[in-house]
């Protein structure tokens, strides 16, 4: 071969060789970057669990605690809430829990491990609002008669029973999460780790 | 002074570039009001920069200190409230001018051949600007940041199969934290407005390559004299920089009135509930994303879950944008112009325009069945607009196009 003759093909090939090499390594040195996105050891390690005094919790009450950066409520629930329940299944969208959203040993129409007690992650499973609550029985700007007291979320309308069922038709999609809890004492809750039996 | 300027024409092309973009870049000679946005709209974004520079040298990016150094500035730094109006306001101003820019847009056909480019430029600006926007919005960590903040990010939560680790990452910690705040800042301060001028510089030299529509819809370089120069056409400068001067007082006189005397705009530019500090355990009682971003917020209202997922709506929202990149394949008129179009698009333009109005009113309220139900109809409406638009534009009789530029 002259020196004088170019090979098209070999160049062809030479510069794409170097464009696919040059791409993995734009592809690894993007890595890092991108990982660095990630929560950071400092952030994974803020996940503690936390202790809930309930001694002084009145029926009806409501108390608010932040678990993993996110608002968790603990409230007593009365015999007559506790009927209530029970009376809804048609109006909700997954009376019984099927969809996996709580832990084995809440998946019951309370959704808790003691009827009177509930303890339930206050996010929204439509985009994470926070929704307020509302006991009272029959509140005219939540329908009225129909409603047994429940969770109403102010940014897009949606509508929970008070063991965090999501009412069907509400743009929730899914109840709300009951996280991972156990009774230390009867009046010491610690949010975050699971029964020892399970 | 000839002398320097050769000596620099001969290392850098000044006069070229001079004479190019301004004093030898014939301009349509029959603007009319509709004109004065895309300037304008370099106006707000030079003076964003500039208060973005000083704010940015007393705010703290710190989820702890966030909420109290923006009450530092407007306290006790001085004139520290003016630069932070100026840059709250500059916001709103902004999304007026530009929504302007793109209705002009739309009356005139700017999207259409041989300005597909400039369009699409634009939308990607737009689409960066509300990126912007909103990050900005998420630093002064009040309640709306904060819930603002959450509900949006939540957005990537419903993406099947990924959505859960996908929000961890935006986010770096498993809910909307100090990891959030600090890097929605970096990317407010660096990336985006890098981004964004950048975009700016395309879209002009797009426009400068084809040259400016008008509001006749008629090209003027098919039209040009012995010298090559469009009979239409006019030196940008100094005809349209003095043109757009008037149009910058103007603006100033109206941006200060708001500045000084309603920097607030009675909760439309600062939400009310933003003066109190970011607190994760309380959602406030009605929340809305701010006026420049509701109409697409109401689209996401509006579609149901599907599937036991709010990943339809998600699609839906990000569809509303993303659709009008496609306008210009989906308007099949001859004519560019609304002075020359059939009747149906003129209907279909004027129902688009209510639509999206509605949309935006509808997304800043609460919601109740009556509105739930308005806001399918105006987002069926919203889509109709494009889907049904390679129809519109091609029945109807369209008046005749003049050879030249009309004066009216």
């Amino acid at each position: 071969m002259s020196g004088q003759e170019i090979d098209l093909k070999k160049r062809r090939f030479l510069t794409n060789a170097t464009s696919v090499v040059g791409a993995v390594g734009v592809g690894f040195v993007a890595w890092p970057f991108l990982a660095s996105w990630m929560p950071s050891a400092r952030a994974k390690a803020a996940g503690a669990p936390v202790d809930v005094d309930i001694s002084k919790l009145e029926s009806g009450q409501l108390v608010r605690v932040l678990w993993r950066k996110k608002p968790v409520w603990i409230f007593k629930r009365d015999s007559s809430v506790i009927a209530n329940l029970k009376t809804l299944d048609a109006e909700l969208t997954d009376p019984n829990n099927e969809e996996d959203q709580q832990p084995i040993y809440a998946k019951n129409t309370y959704r808790s491990i003691k009827a009177e007690v509930a303890v339930i992650v206050g996010v929204c499973t439509h985009l994470g609002c926070s929704p307020t609550y509302r006991p009272e029985l029959g509140a005219a700007d939540l329908g009225g008669d129909a409603w047994k007291g429940g969770f109403y979320c102010p940014c897009h309308g949606s509508k929970f029973d008070l063991a965090g069922r999501v009412y069907s038709g509400a743009p929730a999609p899914t109840n709300l999460i009951i996280p991972p809890y156990h009774f230390v004492s009867d009046s010491l809750i610690r949010i975050g780790v699971d029964p020892k039996a399970s | 002074m000839d002398n320097n300027k050769s000596w620099i024409d001969q290392r850098f092309p000044l006069t070229k570039v001079w004479n190019e973009h301004l004093a030898e870049y014939y301009t349509p000679r029959n603007f009319n009001f509709w004109y004065f946005f895309g300037s304008l709209a370099m106006l707000v974004l030079v003076m964003q920069i500039v208060t973005g520079i000083f704010l940015t040298m007393h705010f703290k990016p710190d989820a702890a200190n966030a909420f109290a150094s923006v009450e530092y500035i407007m306290r006790d730094v001085d004139w520290g409230w003016l630069i932070r109006y100026l840059h709250s306001t500059g916001a709103s101003a902004f999304f007026i001018v530009i929504y302007l820019h793109m209705y002009r847009g739309l009356l005139y056909g700017s999207y259409k051949a041989p300005r597909e480019l400039i369009w699409i430029l634009g939308m990607v600006l737009y689409i960066a600007l509300m990126a912007e926007a909103f990050m900005g919005y998420v630093l002064p960590w009040g309640q709306m940041s904060y819930w603002g903040a959450q509900v949006i990010i939540s957005l990537f939560g419903s993406v099947p199969f990924i959505g859960p680790e996908l929000l961890t990452w935006i986010l770096g910690d498993y809910a909307v934290g100090d990891p959030a705040l600090n890097r929605f800042f970096s990317l407010h301060v660096i990336a985006l407005p890098l981004i964004l001028v950048v975009l700016v510089f395309l879209h002009i030299v797009a426009l400068h390559t084809v040259g400016s529509n008008n509001p006749d819809g008629v090209e003027i370089k098919k039209n040009k004299d012995k010298d090559g120069i469009p009979k239409d056409g006019i030196p940008f400068h100094p005809y349209y920089s003095v043109k757009d001067i008037v149009g910058v007082v103007v603006f100033l006189m109206l941006f200060s009135a708001v500045v000084f005397f309603a920097p607030a705009m009675n909760g439309y530019f600062l939400e009310h509930a933003n003066f109190i500090e970011a607190n994760p355990l309380k959602t406030p009682d009605h929340i809305a994303p701010l006026w420049y971003l509701t109409p697409f917020y109401s689209v996401l209202r509006a579609i149901p879950p599907m599937f036991g997922s709010q990943f339809p709506g998600v699609v839906g929202m990000f569809a509303a944008l993303l659709i009008l990149l496609a306008l210009p394949w989906l308007d099949r008129s001859k004519v560019k112009s609304i002075r020359y179009r059939s009747w149906p698009y003129k209907v279909a333009l004027g129902i688009f325009v209510v639509s999206f109005i509605v949309l935006g009113w509808l997304g800043m309220q609460p919601v109740t069945e009556l509105n739930a139900l308005l806001a399918r109809i105006f987002t069926a409406a919203y889509f109709g607009f494009f889907i049904l638009m390679p129809w519109f534009t091609s029945i109807g009789k369209t008046k005749e196009v003049p050879a030249r530029v009309t004066e009216k």
